[in-house]
């Protein structure tokens, strides 16, 4: 906690001019984004001026409502990549489905990769295998399976883990598979782009109150309109063409 | 084998005491406190300190039972007592149905959609609590006694062959965890999935205690106090200790060759990974090797609350459960700022140290009182529970 404060006020001594138009409330995670391996196939579609980009996920990358879809991370997430990318059409692809393990999201992993042909995977899950306590082996070998999948059509793969979701803590031992998330990403050489870290610190920061009981949906439109922009700034850095330091020294 | 000494050894319960705490720590969610426990600067954690006491005690209070009154006898003892544990389990599962149903009626939130389906199992009730009296569901960080339940269930056989072989009987136990990695045994778990403790592994940490307990600690005590072997334990342990600070430091996990990660991950709870028993055992030999089982702190006041707990164990266990889950209510409910965290952390001590003593003394009052049963007739007369 103290060392991530103190990194938090370097970066707001050295950063603050260098992205503005971020909401303040985002910014304070900015250090977790680890771009410690590369997205070369991003780089060349960058410089080629256009990205496609496919998110699969569970019940975690939506929003109830009508205007789910357009304020969900994925979409929020295309919006910050156009912005930041001026020049380069950026388009995001779903297929995102509540309730589903990472094994049945590997079984319709490459019909959804042939059909939008992406750069990038954004690969979230964790939670609902958790959820039905599923076998932590079976899991990494689910993931090992889709990451081989997404790579050998010609993707690089972002996974994103679990939520933290402090109301249902004793309830879901998200400790394991975040674990293996991680352990997986380092062996394939992918990036994670660590939400439950992330969320976890704006709790307790305070940025966002994630035990409030309520209904209405702006809190949530808010986390994920910062998880997009995050997921945006997390791709750019690890396309940049030069050594990627988002944490290093700026 | 030599014959084990009859006077029960305090260190065991100071340590159980100190594991029964941790583990508290440790199930709080979200706890700040739980920096402190030893999960977070090595491999193992209080499970095995946990397991490994509670095999040693059971070994030395039915041991003595089944050399005096017999294999029958001796077993009956070993079933009332798991018997106990799994009634005390489904006790605290009813008070885990209570929390999570307040919670589903309570808790409303549209980032949460997903997670909340956790609780769809309270649509079905039927099912999910004949699962949980057949020890197949088991809700987080319910699964300690569910393992401690077959242990014991299956400890008369083992016990029995501890007292005649006891070599042949650490080996077969050896043996059985060799076979359960080779052909991943455990044992299914509902919804999916299968135990989160796998009792083939962890039984041999069990084993081992109960071995150590009747004559093996001394054989091992010239290994043990050498100055080799608590020189690669230290070793071992600045090695975890270096290791685990990569895990919170992630740039620091640069500094770990490639080869050691790809030797040492994933560092297997569930099965009771090699490097978790090195890790428990490392830590039990510099413990034994600084810690004498005469030391005169260890009937000082200031470790009295650890010991008193130790002693009572599955009470003690049991308060911890049910406070670990208050604790991480007043958490969502009331406040989570660090300072309620620590309050929490120590009042929840506090308590069960209380509890622990009240039933300390009510179990002497009971044998003063001249109760129903003559005192010798008594497991754990020595001073505590198995």
């Amino acid at each position: 906690m103290k060392e991530r404060l103190l990194l938090l006020a370097l970066l707001m001594l050295g950063s603050a001019p260098a992205r503005a138009e971020q909401p303040a409330e985002c910014r304070v995670a900015e250090n977790l984004l680890e771009s410690s391996f590369r997205l070369p196939r991003v780089t060349q579609a960058i410089s080629a001026k256009h990205l496609d980009v496919l998110v699969v996920g569970a019940g975690s990358s939506q929003l109830p409502g009508s205007n789910g879809p357009a304020n969900a991370y994925p979409a929020r997430l295309q919006l910050a990549l156009s912005q930041q990318l001026p020049g380069v059409q950026v388009k995001v692809t779903t297929d995102v489905k509540a309730k589903r393990t990472a094994a049945e999201m590997v079984k319709a992993l490459a019909a959804a990769l042939s059909a939008s042909k992406p750069e990038v995977l954004i690969w979230q899950t964790g939670t609902v295998d958790a959820m039905l306590a599923v076998d932590p082996d079976q899991f990494s070998q689910a993931l090992d399976k889709g990451i081989n999948i997404a790579q050998s059509a010609g993707a690089d793969v972002v996974l994103i883990n679990a939520q933290y979701s402090p109301r249902t803590e004793s309830m879901i031992a998200l400790g394991t598979y975040a674990e293996d998330m991680r352990w997986v990403a380092l062996q394939h050489e992918v990036l994670l782009f660590d939400r439950f870290s992330i969320m976890k610190l704006w709790g307790e920061l305070g940025t966002f109150d994630f035990n409030s009981a309520t209904k209405k949906l702006d809190i949530a439109e808010r986390v994920h309109d910062c998880i997009g922009r995050l997921l945006a700034d997390l791709v750019i850095a690890a396309a940049k063409p030069e050594e990627p330091s988002i944490n290093g020294s700026r | 084998m030599a014959p084990p000494s009859t006077e029960r050894d305090l260190r065991l319960d100071l340590f159980r005491g100190l594991a029964l705490w941790l583990i508290f720590l440790d199930h709080i969610p979200s706890n700040a406190v739980s920096w402190i426990t030893i999960r977070n600067y090595g491999f193992s954690d209080a499970t095995e300190i946990f397991v490994f006491i509670s095999g040693y005690t059971a070994a030395f209070v039915y041991g003595r039972a089944m050399r005096q009154h017999g294999f029958i006898v001796a077993s009956a003892r070993v079933l009332k007592r798991a018997w106990q544990i799994y009634v005390a389990h489904v006790f605290l599962l009813a008070i885990y149905l209570a929390e999570i149903a307040y919670v589903s009626n309570s808790f409303d939130n549209p980032l949460y959609t997903e997670e909340m389906g956790v609780l769809d199992f309270l649509k079905n009730p039927d099912v999910t609590i004949l699962q949980a009296l057949l020890l197949k569901f088991k809700p987080v960080n319910m699964d300690i006694l569910p393992l401690y339940i077959l242990l014991l269930a299956g400890f008369p056989p083992m016990l029995w062959l501890l007292l005649r072989a006891p070599s042949i009987a650490l080996l077969s136990s050896a043996t059985l965890y060799a076979l359960m990695w080779l052909f991943e045994w455990n044992i299914p778990a509902y919804p999916s999935g299968t135990w989160v403790f796998n009792p083939f592994a962890w039984q041999l940490l069990f084993v081992f205690g109960a071995w150590c307990a009747l004559g093996g600690a001394q054989n091992l005590s010239r290994w043990i106090h050498s100055r080799v072997v608590v020189g690669l334990a230290i070793a071992y342990l600045i090695f975890a200790f270096a290791i685990a600070m990569t895990w919170y430091f992630p740039r620091l996990a640069v500094f770990v060759p490639k080869f050691v990660g790809d030797a040492i991950y994933p560092i297997d709870k569930t099965n009771l990974d090699v490097l978790r028993i090195l890790h428990f055992l490392a830590l039990a030999v510099i413990t034994v090797a600084f810690v004498p089982r005469d030391w005169p702190a260890l009937k000082s006041r200031f470790f009295w609350p650890a010991i008193v707990c130790g002693q009572h164990s599955l009470e003690t266990f049991c308060v911890g459960v049910f406070l670990s889950f208050a604790g991480h209510f007043v958490f969502t409910e009331v406040s989570n700022r660090v300072l309620t965290q620590v309050f929490v952390s120590f009042a929840g001590i506090a308590v069960m140290v209380a509890v622990a003593a009240l039933i300390s003394w009510y179990r002497q009052v009971e044998r003063q009182g001249g109760g129903p049963r003559p005192p010798a007739a008594k497991p754990g007369y020595a001073g505590g529970d198995a």
